[in-house]
């Protein structure tokens, strides 16, 4: 059974390393693997998505709406912008964090009050946690990718900490390691 | 072991193990990384040309000198390339020529959806269309037998999903070059019209040949399926999403080798289905060809001709299942892209904003600039168009409406790319306009690549530079000036100045790109909230680090780079660099 996962956020995030590390991961899991992303305009601050998906054997590289298994997302927004792509029995991961979009920033319309609230009230699994602020306990605000992952890999019982150990140590630069670790532990354990 | 390779890096594997020698590129996203990936082999010679009709002429030069080449570009750009493209198919090749086209359904990074599977028909020349990465590497290998077999350029046609989707790839060895002496043959090379009326009927011949090898292809397959209700015939992406929604449920002739068609295998798979149904994105090239055949076939009426596919949409009509999601009933605010923090263009809009000029824009991130607040661009057409535009423009309006004061922003890789011609023409033919060169040193929207300007090459080594000032004033323009857009005061002078000028000028804004490595930021700035009254001044640029919180603005630390815009505009002094001496 092909499983999907919605990485979402902001351009600019670090969405491309959490979605390498996961293919890394997946595919040293002898899965079928295909990850899909969109680069050019989109990553200058827009919203963007990237999407994992790993079975048997896996053909489409995308995911629609009602098929995501979990949605994995930087921020708070962005979640509530994808939700429509969740299953109804599927797993949110988010950061709380909150981005301001260019027409919330020119004053044209507010940023959406209480929106983690209102999507729990959905009846959707939401798992949410500051992921900003445990990043920079890890030493970087650019480590919430990790942060996120490392919450993530509760969901997967069948992967071992090692393979995930392992992806980090393939995917990121050597100098990052140590840093990228403590935020995935962070993650994990928070 | 198989690999997850992204399929550009799969087209650049195809092409290193083809033993490809010379690749050169313009970049285009979703093409980019094609030639990125294959400058990471040192056995093949890549380049960044300044368009792309350049790089396929320089491509076909190198398949002229025998070695095996390669030319790579998305969708708009083979239109910039149509011109040797068309006659490249009368001449031939001497060693095996690829050129690839990336497609844009959906129009994630694009101008417009235009389907370029409608070249290789009308310049009469094999096109492959891959639907995953494994397909992107076998089809580069593939496309150079095609090429040389029939002495033709072959193209590969990759789209968004293919080009930046990862799959997993079994990678093999390179094989060895081949070295095709060169031998002068001018009734073969020269098309003027006594060679090339002799040339047609040996094309349209090829073209008979190529359709006998397409019904043998391998590339075009048969896979069965448990009831013959429906057959699908699909290609590219959708046949992904097609598997995905259907399944075996529904036998599908997959195509791979879109042009020419494989008549017989078409008509053959249209016998054993009762309904026939196509699946493409796009165009309906597939299901026009099918009806030329004679066969009954749907298509359209089912799958929308705007945008991308996916197995959703297929799943509904053939399948007739649903996936939906919970949706939040909640007015959620667009994110659209938007121009960095620091970004050099900003200040340059911003006065052009300020004093309500006609912008005529041009293709790179500065297309930003016509996003609110700033809202300060009227067009944007293709590569170069502003700086011809401008000449029109102002020869039609010239002495009616003085007012008005029309100029053209136009990146420093897009105005080698095809800016210089229009330069050339408001030169020659002396129109009054005030053409803006944004220099930011760099390709940017596709993700930093070098150009002609920047003084390096593809792999970041030094190269031939091109001095802007100078190739303006050879041009016959007097007045070329150079502004720094962090300080808007200069701006405004120049602009002001250069239109009142009454001959034709240059404005050149430079500062490098506030995402190079190479850029040292200042520290952020802070408000100081004692003299910050909240009037919103600072909110006209559109930085994404500046906001209002509790009436007061607020700079975001993690964005803001010191670039010290915002500061010009506060009249009550109320932003402070954190380090002064940093300047």
């Amino acid at each position: 059974m092909t499983k999907n996962i919605m990485i979402v956020g902001v351009g600019g995030q670090g969405s491309v390393l959490a979605s390498k590390l996961l293919g890394h991961l997946l595919t040293a899991q002898g899965f079928d693997v295909k990850v899909s992303e969109v680069h050019g305009m989109s990553q200058r601050g827009g919203s963007v998505v990237t999407y994992v998906r790993y079975g048997e054997r896996v053909y489409s590289p995308i995911i629609d709406k009602g098929e995501a298994d979990f949605i994995v997302s930087f921020e708070i927004l962005e979640t509530a912008r994808w939700l429509e792509y969740l299953k109804p029995d599927g797993q949110i991961v988010t950061s709380t964090q909150q981005i301001d979009p260019m027409p919330v920033l020119i004053g044209a319309m507010p940023y959406p009050e209480n929106l983690l609230d209102k999507i729990k009230a959905t009846g959707v699994k939401v798992d949410a946690l500051d992921c900003l602020k445990l990043a920079e306990e890890a030493g970087s605000s650019k480590a919430v990718n990790l942060v996120l992952l490392g919450r993530l890999s509760h969901y997967f019982n069948d992967i071992a900490d090692e393979a995930w150990q392992e992806a980090i140590n393939s995917c990121v630069p050597p100098k990052f390691i140590e840093l990228n670790k403590k935020a995935f532990e962070l993650g994990k354990n928070s | 072991m198989k690999q997850l390779m992204q399929g550009n890096a799969a087209a650049a594997r195809g092409l290193y193990e083809a033993g490809c020698r010379v690749a050169s590129s313009y970049p285009g996203t979703p093409s980019t990384e094609i030639t990125e990936e294959a400058a990471k082999y040192d056995e093949i010679y890549c380049e960044w040309a300044p368009n792309e009709k350049v790089a396929m002429e320089t491509a076909f030069g190198a398949a002229l000198a025998g070695r095996r080449s390669f030319c790579g570009m998305k969708h708009v750009g083979l239109n910039v390339a149509a011109d040797p493209l068309f006659t490249v198919s009368y001449t031939g090749i001497n060693a095996g020529m690829v050129i690839c086209v990336a497609d844009d359904p959906g129009m994630h990074s694009s101008q417009n959806e235009q389907d370029s599977r409608h070249y290789a028909r009308a310049a009469k020349i094999p096109m492959l269309e891959p639907s995953d990465s494994q397909e992107a590497l076998n089809f580069f290998k593939n496309a150079y037998e095609i090429s040389e077999e029939f002495d033709v350029p072959v193209i590969v046609k990759m789209c968004t999903r293919v080009a930046h989707s990862q799959s997993l790839v079994e990678v093999g060895e390179r094989e060895d070059e081949i070295e095709v002496p060169y031998e002068k043959n001018i009734s073969k090379y020269v098309m003027m019209p006594g060679n090339a009326i002799k040339r047609h009927p040996i094309i349209e011949e090829r073209m008979r040949k190529l359709k006998i090898y397409s019904d043998f292809s391998k590339m075009n397959r048969f896979e069965d399926g448990k009831s013959n209700k429906i057959g699908i015939i699909t290609s590219s992406t959708c046949y992904q999403y097609v598997k995905e929604a259907c399944g075996d449920l529904y036998p599908v002739f997959k195509i791979g080798m879109i042009w020419p068609m494989p008549d017989e295998k078409i008509k053959e798979f249209a016998k054993s289905v009762v309904r026939l149904v196509i699946v493409e994105e796009l165009d309906p090239f597939i299901e026009d060809y099918c009806k030329s055949l004679g066969l009954k076939c749907e298509g359209k009426e089912l799958f929308p001709i705007e945008g991308e596919l996916n197995q959703n949409i297929i799943a509904q009509k053939l399948v007739h299942t649903k996936t939906t999601g919970k949706k939040l009933d909640e007015n959620i605010p667009a994110r659209p892209p938007m121009m960095c923090a620091g970004c050099p263009h900003r200040g340059l809009f911003y006065t052009l904003s300020k004093n309500k000029c006609t912008v005529l824009g041009d293709i790179g991130c500065y297309i930003l600039g016509a996003v609110a607040p700033l809202s300060a661009m009227d067009m944007t057409l293709c590569m170069g168009a502003s700086v011809s535009a401008l000449h029109g423009f102002n020869k039609a309006i010239h002495g009616r409406e003085g007012d008005m004061k029309v100029v053209a922003v136009i990146g420093d890789s897009t105005f080698m790319h095809s800016g210089m011609t229009g330069l050339a023409n408001i030169a020659y033919n002396q129109s009054n306009s005030v053409v803006i060169i944004l220099d930011n040193s760099i390709t940017g929207m596709t993700g930093h690549q070098q150009n002609p300007t920047t003084g390096y090459n593809i792999k970041g080594d030094p190269a031939g530079k091109i001095d802007l000032e100078s190739l303006c004033k050879a041009m016959g323009f007097n007045r070329v000036r150079v502004v720094d857009p962090y300080n808007l005061k200069e701006c405004e002078d120049a602009l002001k100045e250069e239109l009142a000028a009454g001959e034709a000028s240059v404005i050149i804004s430079r500062r490098p790109c506030a995402l190079l490595k190479y850029v040292k930021h200042n520290p952020p700035l802070t408000v100081n909230k004692e003299k910050c009254v909240g009037c919103k001044s600072c909110m006209k640029i559109g930085c994404p680090a500046l906001s209002i919180k509790d009436k007061q603005a607020h700079v975001d630390a993690t964005l803001c780079v010191g670039c010290g815009v915002c500061e010009q505009l506060c009249k009550f002094e109320a932003f402070e660099s954190t380090s002064k001496e940093a300047k």
